[in-house]
């Protein structure tokens, strides 16, 4: 059966010691930056991009995904303990999850979020085993006009699902495609707004854009208002869940899994999207709404699980079509870039160690997860007091010197610095940075395609619309930003970012 | 006029009309094509007009007194020294990595960026500074062996 030989294939080179070895430092790396708030996943792949050029590609690979699961766990951890969501699609799990922890429960809030992500990691993983190689077979048939109408799908849909002002973050991607075409023209070679700079003929790099946009502005945000942390740790007791909210978890965790495999797969949406609508669901669902905001494990299992099967399937996208379903995945594309493969519908045929090595290790990580977080929760919990003057230093080095490091290029320094003074007075003037850095990257396709189905139609535009695959596409980008400006939806898209978390 | 709304929506309009216009306009100098076989100038023409449309968009929303909500709009207070030092570091360190080398070029850029926080004394930031120096050579030299060198070449005492 293909399915099960892809996987053992993919548990082969998963399982290979060297393979694990970095899966582990990975999920460490990533539980840590889930944790530490004001550092997340985006900037911590970021600057160790250039750092994975010298590994193997599945290593580098497995790695950077080990950061990015991982940060869903560590984020939880530092919500239920002090309320304190170390990444954002656990703001959710703070609401019971901290409840349940001040009234001595936090073992089983732990619990419950730990093997609700597990159960959901290993459901996605299937999931994106299943799901996979049929999406790739159906995209190889895709032709330029194809691949543009699926790119704009891509850049819109993404506006759709994510938060604020859809005119914002509609600027945004279009700011980010045109800061993508930045470098050599790929028909003519022509240098485009290189200043006479010969460094910048190879183009920006993304690293800069993504560690200005996502590190450096970020750091300045935090550094408007220092205030000190205090943390105050107990001894968790009791790791165990009683039966009872055994009981209470299976059907959210169940109804997770497949909201968050669904969401996941959609661009924009992600873990984020996934715990939000997971939490009013089971809310709406339970027979005990009102203990809900009040400690109710249901609470706490179902956004956990949603958001962990998000971060798994939102690889589909990117292992089936190449196309980032959000800044992280485009960051992922960066790291396959670097490796010299360029991630589309033939890299599953061409590189099948590498993709089913991935989607295995993934189910590898959220084992070793299991095993590394609940024992060492205490170790976890400590690196908070990791003052953030002696952190956000190091995250500025460590980025600076990467980044040189990637090409020798100085400029993509000083791009860094750019990138942050841009990024931190957009985010303050209430646009999202994620628009941007998948227009970014996602531009040079765009063009690419735009002019090469143009030579093909011979200059008929209409080719967009008549080819039926492409309509399709094109019409679902559409829609999607109707929903986004449509009031109704609007006000209800709101609700479920915002309502929850009053 | 509501003037909670218009700051951050004027500010970031313009921000894209000017990024807009200085795409579109630059774009002019490369030969523009025909939509059949467009030139290096073609795309970002289109998109730097479709920018600056966005953001005027953007600016005339910022002048429409809507029902927005307390404290939106408003920019809030800069963190200016941490602004300029980080600006600085990192320039420092593009500038002198190749010059001075690894080690001088990190060490400056973490004493400028430990800087950047009040909570920070000089005596904090010389500490810092060192720790994250020693701390690099061993990840980014010893471990990752990255080639760049220790100590360059305009410094007296490297060859």
């Amino acid at each position: 059966m293909e399915l099960l030989d892809n996987l053992a294939l993919g548990l082969g080179t998963a399982l290979q010691p060297q393979n694990v070895l970095y899966c582990l430092v990975g999920v460490v790396l990533g539980t840590a930056v889930g944790v530490l708030p004001g550092i997340g996943p985006t900037a911590t792949i970021a600057m160790l991009l250039p750092i994975t050029f010298s590994l193997e590609p599945v290593a580098a690979l497995i790695m950077l995904a080990g950061i990015y699961y991982g940060a869903q766990y560590g984020g939880s951890t530092t919500a239920i303990l002090i309320n304190l969501p170390g990444e954002s699609s656990a703001a959710v799990t703070a609401i019971d999850g901290h409840e349940m922890a001040l009234k001595g429960r936090a073992g089983p809030a732990l619990a419950a979020a730990a093997l609700g992500s597990f159960f959901a990691g290993t459901v996605a993983t299937v999931a994106l085993a299943v799901f996979a190689p049929p999406l790739a077979r159906a995209a190889l048939r895709f032709g330029p006009a194809e691949y543009f109408s699926l790119v704009v799908l891509g850049l819109l849909a993404s506006i759709a699902l994510a938060r604020g002002s859809t005119l914002k973050a509609l600027a945004m991607i279009v700011l980010g495609v045109l800061l993508g075409t930045v470098g050599q023209d790929i028909y003519t070679g022509t240098p485009r707004f290189v200043f006479g700079v010969r460094e910048l003929y190879g183009g920006l790099n993304f690293v800069s854009v993504a560690v200005g946009m996502f590190g450096v502005a970020e750091i300045l945000r935090n550094l408007e208002d220092e205030r000190t942390r205090t943390v105050v740790v107990e001894r968790v007791k009791n790791l165990w869940p009683t039966r009872e909210d055994l009981r209470r978890m299976v059907a959210p965790v169940l109804r997770a899994t497949g909201l968050g495999s669904a969401l996941g797969v959609l661009p924009g949406g992600g873990h984020v999207l996934a715990a939000f609508a997971s939490y009013s669901v089971e809310k709406r669902l339970s027979k005990r709404p009102e203990e809900f905001g009040h400690g109710a494990i249901e609470g706490v299992a179902g956004p956990e699980s949603a958001n962990n099967a998000a971060a798994q399937t939102s690889f589909i996208p990117l292992l089936t079509l190449g196309l980032p379903a959000h800044p992280v995945m485009a960051l992922m594309i960066g790291a396959f870039i670097i490796q010299g493969i360029t991630p589309g519908p033939d890299v599953i045929t061409e590189q099948p160690e590498l993709v089913w090595g991935l989607i295995a290790s993934m189910w590898v990580g959220n084992v070793l997860l299991v095993m590394l977080n609940l024992p060492l929760i205490g170790v976890w919990v400590r690196m908070l007091t990791i003052p953030y003057h002696i952190l956000f230093p190091a995250i500025i080095v460590f980025a600076a010197i990467g980044t040189f490091s990637l090409g020798l290029n100085p400029w993509h320094v000083y791009a860094i610095a750019f990138f942050g003074i841009l990024g931190y007075v957009l985010i303050k003037c209430g646009c999202e940075p994620a628009p941007l850095l998948l227009g970014f990257v996602l531009g040079p396709l765009l063009e690419e395609n735009l002019r090469r189905a143009l030579i093909i139609s011979r200059g008929n535009p209409t080719v967009f619309v008549t080819r039926p695959i492409s309509a399709a596409l094109l019409a679902v980008a559409v829609g999607a930003v109707a929903l986004a400006v449509l009031p109704a939806i609007r006000r209800r898209r709101e609700v479920v970012f915002q309502d929850e978390l009053s | 006029m509501n003037g909670k709304r218009a700051v951050t929506d004027v500010l970031a309009g313009l921000i894209f009309v000017v990024f807009g216009l200085a795409f579109a306009i630059t774009s002019l100098r490369y030969e523009l094509g025909t939509p059949l076989r467009m030139g290096p100038g073609y795309f970002p023409l289109a998109l730097g007009g479709l920018l600056v449309f966005l953001g005027l968009l953007i600016v005339g929303k910022g002048f429409i007194p809507s029902s927005s909500t307390e404290g939106e709009g408003r920019l809030g207070s800069v963190p200016w020294r941490a602004l300029f030092l980080i600006v600085l570091a990192l320039l420092f360190f593009g500038l002198t990595v190749r010059g001075l080398g690894l080690v001088p070029a990190t060490a400056v850029s973490a004493l400028l960026t430990a800087l950047a926080s009040y909570r920070t004394g000089i005596l904090v930031a010389v500490a810092i500074a060192a720790g994250l120096t020693v701390l690099c050579v061993l990840i980014f030299v010893l471990a990752l062996q990255l080639r760049l060198p220790l100590f360059g070449p305009w410094l007296p005492f490297s060859s």
